[in-house]
């Protein structure tokens, strides 16, 4: 009850379709999606590989745009808005954890993780501080001037981790956070987006295994490009009953 | 955020050097062409302009011997068929300002154990005042040494470094002209390359009777191979040409319709056609030269389309994180700008440096203007944003999913 007073949708999907252009004509992955997502909120989102987890998480953070349907962020239609607007959004809105990192090759860690500071007109002291406390809060600070193909994929998945907070960003989209990370790893980082779930912050993650999906207070599951499941986690349900 | 992205295009250049070089190469190439050419077409204009000042106004030279003949064999290698009394005559004319005689030819000169084999040139005072050629020291003959043909010499800044070096001062000495002793009275200032590119300072200048007499012998008494005639103004110019040729024809009996055995010619007209060559000259080097920039900037263009395809996934995660389309069309445009203006300032320093090399080693006049390297500047900026500009719009335009899929 108490949730439903404060709640107010960061994220609110309606009748969301996307195919792909591919050689054979129009491919469709997302059949007639429908999401809410409110403020604060921790979702994790589970389901089979191909099913369209991250064709959606890709939506949601802006980069891809949907064949049809709607998508209304922070109360304003994405479609809608001016590519700038869109470019501001991924910059400061939302921090984005892709599923295969994309860290530039050639820039040190210090500098793949303070990029995001870069579009919004940061002066380079204050961008390297920041990005060096988030390179220590990940367990890299040793590591601020190596190269992303000189440390662990899972230590790439930390940067990657860190690049999408630096710019303190209402929103989480993460795609596998943990995919490549060992279980004390990753329980580190579940841990850490807990607490930035605390602080308020939206949490969207994309995982396979159910534990870590067990940290967010609600799973939804995606079966061939519908949610077929949207429930409160266990944990979620102990806390309300 | 400019100081940042233009970092990152000085990283991007390193990251892959051989082809930044390459690409630079190309602006270097055309910058530094453009820089030589414009030196070299420059330095022949100057010089080409101070030959003509030096050269003297509204001149005019009466050659003996047949229009139709060269004007350098006709002037030296026939019979002459003018004389002192022609110049006087045309003295008298409109128009005419002034009147030089000259005969000339070559000589051996000696002083002390020095020799030298150079131009001796017989005339009367006013040949320095028509030609404007003064004195750096000394005083020049006068009209009573023509008179009684005095064996004194002028002499130029060449013949005199030859024969006597820095130590001596000339003045007053008596050097040896074909066995007879002259003594110099005084030493003619620089006048620099003719506009046939003689040195003009290898010269002797003597009274026009002690050539006539006592250097060259004599054919006919006082004949002489040139006349020169100054015209009062350009405007007068043509009265004078035609007034010459009406006087020489009358007094050579030469009838209406037949050959003459003399021949005008305009010497400021033939200057400013020289001038007019090397101006022609210069614009063809900087076109030619063009070129290469143009080649160079194509150079620019093509590299930056590859590095937009190759860093296609460096820009989908630039803009996946919040780059706008005008963040990476400035990066990328501003990589053009940072290769061509740093191959320019390569280019104009071996411009600059190749023109000294060539006037070190052809002693011809090279001029780097500040101008020429502005230009060149300024050129290969636009070039860089030009040719920077379609790749780098096409890399903004990449939408940023299709992007980061790129392999
Ligand atoms: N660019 C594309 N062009 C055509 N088809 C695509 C493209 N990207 C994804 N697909 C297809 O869309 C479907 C959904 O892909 P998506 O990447 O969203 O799956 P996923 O749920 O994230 O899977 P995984 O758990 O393996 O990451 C797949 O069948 C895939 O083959
Ligand atoms: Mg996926």
């Amino acid at each position: 009850m108490q949730k439903n007073i404060e709640a107010k949708a960061v994220i609110e999907v309606s009748n969301l379709y996307k195919d792909y252009q591919t050689a054979a004509g129009p491919f469709p992955v997302l059949k007639d999606v429908n999401l809410r997502i409110e403020n604060g909120d921790y979702v994790a989102i589970m389901g089979p590989s191909g099913s369209g987890k991250s064709t959606f998480m890709n939506i949601l953070g802006c980069l891809d745009k949907p064949t049809k349907g709607k998508y209304v962020l922070d109360g304003h239609a994405v479609a809608t808005m001016e590519e700038n607007a869109v470019a501001g959004v991924r910059n400061k809105t939302i921090g984005f954890v892709f599923q295969g990192f994309n860290l530039l090759a050639r820039s040190s860690l210090l500098d793949n993780v303070a990029l995001p500071l870069v579009y919004s007109g940061i002066e380079k002291p204050e961008r390297h501080k920041r990005a060096k406390v988030l390179l220590e809060k990940v367990g890299l600070g040793k590591h601020i001037n190596s190269r992303p193909n000189q440390i662990s994929g899972g230590q790439q998945q930390r940067v990657a981790i860190a690049r999408a907070l630096v710019n303190n960003p209402r929103l989480i989209l993460a795609d596998e956070p943990t995919g490549n990370l060992d279980s004390v790893t990753s329980e580190e980082i579940m841990a850490l987006f807990g607490e930035l779930n605390k602080e308020g912050i939206t949490i969207v993650l994309v995982t396979h295994e159910t534990d870590i999906a067990e940290h967010a207070k609600r799973q939804v599951r995606f079966l061939d490009g519908k949610i077929v499941q949207d429930t409160l986690t266990n944990s979620q349900l102990a806390e309300v009953l | 955020m400019f100081t940042a992205m233009l970092g990152e295009a000085w990283h991007a250049m390193g990251a892959n050097r051989l082809r930044t070089f390459l690409t630079m190469l190309g602006m270097v190439i055309g910058v530094g062409a453009v820089v030589l050419m414009m030196a070299i077409g420059q330095g022949a204009e100057a010089s080409v302009k101070r030959s003509i000042s030096a050269m003297g106004s509204n001149l005019f030279v009466v050659l003996s011997g047949p229009p139709s003949m060269g004007g350098a064999r006709s002037a030296t290698g026939n019979a002459p068929s003018l004389n002192v009394k022609d110049a006087n005559a045309i003295a008298e004319l409109d128009g005419v300002a002034g009147v030089a005689p000259v005969t000339m030819g070559k000589a051996q000169i000696v002083f002390g154990s020095n020799n030298w084999n150079t131009d001796i040139l017989g005339t009367t005072p006013s040949y320095l005042d028509v030609r404007s050629w003064y004195l750096s020291s000394g005083y020049a003959f006068a009209e009573s040494d023509i008179r009684s043909a005095t064996r004194v010499a002028l002499i130029g800044k060449t013949v005199a470094q030859n024969i006597f070096g820095d130590d001596i001062d000339p003045l007053g000495k008596t050097i040896r002209i074909k066995q007879s002793p002259f003594v110099i009275l005084g030493v003619l200032d620089s006048k620099g390359q003719s506009l046939d590119g003689r040195d003009q300072d290898d010269t002797i200048i003597v009274p026009l009777t002690t050539a006539q007499r006592k250097l060259f012998g004599n054919q006919l008494p006082g004949s002489v191979r040139q006349i020169i005639v100054q015209a009062e103004s350009d405007k007068a110019m043509a009265m004078t040409e035609e007034g010459i040729n009406g006087l020489l024809n009358q007094r050579h009996n030469i009838r209406e319709g037949a050959d003459s055995d003399f021949s005008v010619r305009n010497l400021t007209a033939i200057a400013n056609s020289a001038a007019e060559t090397t101006r022609t000259m210069s614009l063809l080097l900087g076109a030619i030269a063009s070129v290469s920039l143009l080649v160079g900037g194509i150079g620019i263009m093509n590299i930056m389309l590859v590095s937009v395809t190759e860093r296609t996934r460096e820009i989908g995660i630039r803009m996946a994180i919040g780059a706008r389309q005008r963040d990476i069309l400035m990066q990328f445009l501003l990589e053009a700008i940072v290769i061509s203006i740093v191959g320019c300032l390569i280019g104009i320093g071996i411009g600059v440096g190749g023109a000294v090399l060539v006037s070190i080693f052809t002693k011809a006049e090279v001029i780097v203007s500040t101008n020429s390297v502005l230009i060149a500047f300024s050129v290969a900026a636009s070039i860089g944003v030009f040719f920077g500009f379609y790749p780098a719009r096409k890399a903004a335009k990449l939408n940023p999913i299709e992007a980061l899929r790129y392999q």
